[in-house]
């Protein structure tokens, strides 16, 4: 009989305790790399609030650009940007989807198909400004629609297609396979299938692409400053084939200014209005996504 | 279910099925007396290069049960997907032959697939329920099918032809994922029974049910062969012998992948068999 009396000694000794210490001092190096970026995040989260507070008022939302620093407004910013954003959404998203069920579910596998797909990725990985000077070429002065709302739309719309496309095929790639067997093999059409089935499963996954492919465009500047989105919009829009600006742009512009004429508070009280923006429209998302979720 | 009820099921279920005279392709093959409602005529098809099925020639009776048996990768799975060519499916895999549903070639140019599928249903290995309502995963077939009845009435009749409706009348809203996994596929079945088809094809339905819910789904079966002819594929021997009125035993073995090596009425194959290959295997010698 084995003797399982005294002696056994279970204290971490020799190979276990050097793997226990390595296991200890990871620890703190992934948790130093979480509170590294978000403590720096903050800080700039505070200054920012901390120097445009004063201006954040209703005045500062519901006024046009002035010269004058103390009166100036991002009225026309928020307008443009709304414009702009609401027809990015209607052009990118059911274009974005369908590419990517198409690719998905309809298209060949083959090699031209494989070419697309990898095309698409690198197309995600293009610098903004590169787009740019694509809508300037093509949609500014090629289709002749100037620097309007109409040719901002379709910049931002080519700039965040690739994301919607990649992350909408990832959501698709997720529903799993039993699913489409099932509804097929009970004679439901492949657009049957794709509409009941694969993509209510996929919505969820969708969405968390799109809103943040949607908060990529809210925030660009870049490229509505190469096709050569206005610094001073002193109406409202009414219409796509107007001159726009938007809340990153008038940001941009009030940086640029010399410091001492009091543009400096403007341009952090608009980032904080932008971030408000973005935050709630992630949060419409997840309300989206978790009522797919549910059901 | 005592041991002894599944004894005398089994017995049952050797001495009733009818003797079926071999003719046609080889001694081993035979044919089933009764009317056919599948006809499979040398049928061979391949995944990419790789062979999965070499001339497989067979022909299914209405109203019964038909097992196809065979180890792991002898090809019975790939058979009965082409019945109602769910292979299509596969990008890689080429069929070469014929499949007769009822005089017609499933595989004729101009088939539609949709169609085929529509009258020959099929439940999956693994139960695959929409992650919808009970009441939606019955009714969804036959709405994308167009029915024009009252889906009430339809989803009733379904449940209970499935054996499901006592168990999940008062819950017909809640999601089908919730079930238990033998609940879960005999919604599959009920859902495959409410769009109203000829056949019904299992893919081994039990491989993923614990013994009672095995027992259940193997009643429902030669319940429904009343009313459909049913072609299952098993990995259990017993089960075939307890289920099936007609068995197939196929093989891979070094010349051919996916062969049908016999194939004669269940109580032929489990008490008499002919090909040395399938006594060995239904006695556990290999496989």
């Amino acid at each position: 009989m084995t003797d399982f009396g005294a002696g056994v000694r279970l204290r971490a000794a020799g190979a276990v305790a050097r793997r226990q210490a390595f296991s200890r001092i990871s620890y703190w190096i992934l948790l130093l790399a979480t509170v590294l970026p978000l403590g720096l995040l903050l800080y700039l989260g505070y200054d920012t609030i901390s120097e445009g507070w004063s201006r954040m008022d209703w005045d500062f939302l519901t006024s046009y650009p002035s010269r004058k620093a103390e009166q100036a407004g991002i009225r026309s910013s928020i307008l443009g940007l709304v414009w702009v954003l609401g027809l990015t959404i209607a052009i990118a998203i059911p274009i974005g989807i369908g590419t990517a069920i198409w690719l998905e579910e309809f298209a060949p596998k083959n090699r031209l198909t494989a070419l697309v797909k990898l095309n698409i990725s690198n197309l995600a990985g293009v610098p903004s400004i590169i787009y740019g000077i694509l809508g300037l070429t093509v949609f500014v002065r090629g289709a002749g629609f100037g620097p309007t709302i109409l040719s901002g739309a379709l910049v931002l719309a080519l700039m965040i297609l690739p994301m919607i496309v990649i992350t909408s095929q990832e959501a698709l790639r997720q529903v799993p396979p039993s699913i489409r067997e099932g509804s097929l093999a009970l004679g439901a059409t492949r657009w049957q299938t794709v509409w009941f089935h694969i993509l209510p499963g996929a919505m969820p996954g969708i969405m968390t692409g799109t809103v943040f492919a949607i908060s990529r465009a809210a925030g660009e500047t870049a490229a509505l400053i190469m096709i050569g989105a206005s610094a001073f919009v002193a109406y409202d829009n009414t219409s796509v084939f107007e001159d726009f600006t938007t809340i990153p742009i008038q940001i941009y512009n009030w940086t640029l200014r010399p410091t001492g004429q009091g543009f400096q508070p403007n341009a952090s009280a608009a980032i904080v209005a932008l971030m408000i923006g973005v935050i709630a429209l992630n949060a419409v998302a997840v309300v989206i996504r978790e009522r797919f979720r549910r059901d | 279910m005592t041991q002894s009820a599944i004894e005398s099921r089994e017995e049952a279920a050797l001495s009733s099925t009818a003797a079926m005279h071999a003719a046609g392709e080889g001694p081993s093959i035979g044919k089933p007396e009764e009317e056919i409602c599948v006809s499979i005529d040398d049928i061979s098809l391949w995944y990419g290069q790789k062979q999965a099925l070499t001339h497989v020639s067979m022909e299914i009776a209405v109203n019964k049960v038909t097992a196809l048996i065979g180890p792991s990768g002898c090809g019975k799975s790939t058979l009965l997907r082409c019945i109602n060519r769910m292979n299509d499916l596969i990008p890689s895999a080429r069929t070469e032959g014929a499949v007769h549903y009822r005089g017609a070639n499933v595989y004729e140019s101009g088939v539609d697939p949709v169609e085929v599928r529509r009258r020959i249903g099929m439940v999956f290995q693994k139960p695959n329920p929409f992650p919808k309502s009970i009441y939606d995963n019955v009714a969804f077939g036959a709405k994308v099918n167009g029915y024009k009845g009252n889906f009430d009435e339809l989803v009733e009749r379904s449940l209970k032809r499935a054996a499901l409706w006592d168990e999940v009348k008062d819950d017909l809203n809640s999601s089908g994922l919730a079930l238990s996994g033998g609940q879960q596929q005999r919604l599959c079945i009920a859902r495959a029974v409410a769009n109203n088809p000829d056949v019904i094809l299992m893919d081994e339905p039990c491989s993923a049910l614990d013994p009672i819910a095995t027992l259940k789904i193997e009643d429902l079966m030669r319940e429904l062969a009343d009313e459909y002819t049913i072609i299952i594929v098993t990995h259990n021997m017993q089960q075939a012998a307890r289920v099936s009125d007609y068995t197939a035993f196929m093989l891979t073995d070094e010349e051919s992948s996916g062969k049908l090596i016999e194939y004669a009425s269940t109580s032929l194959i489990f008490t008499q068999p002919r090909e040395q290959r399938t006594e060995d295997y239904i006695r556990g010698r290999f496989g």
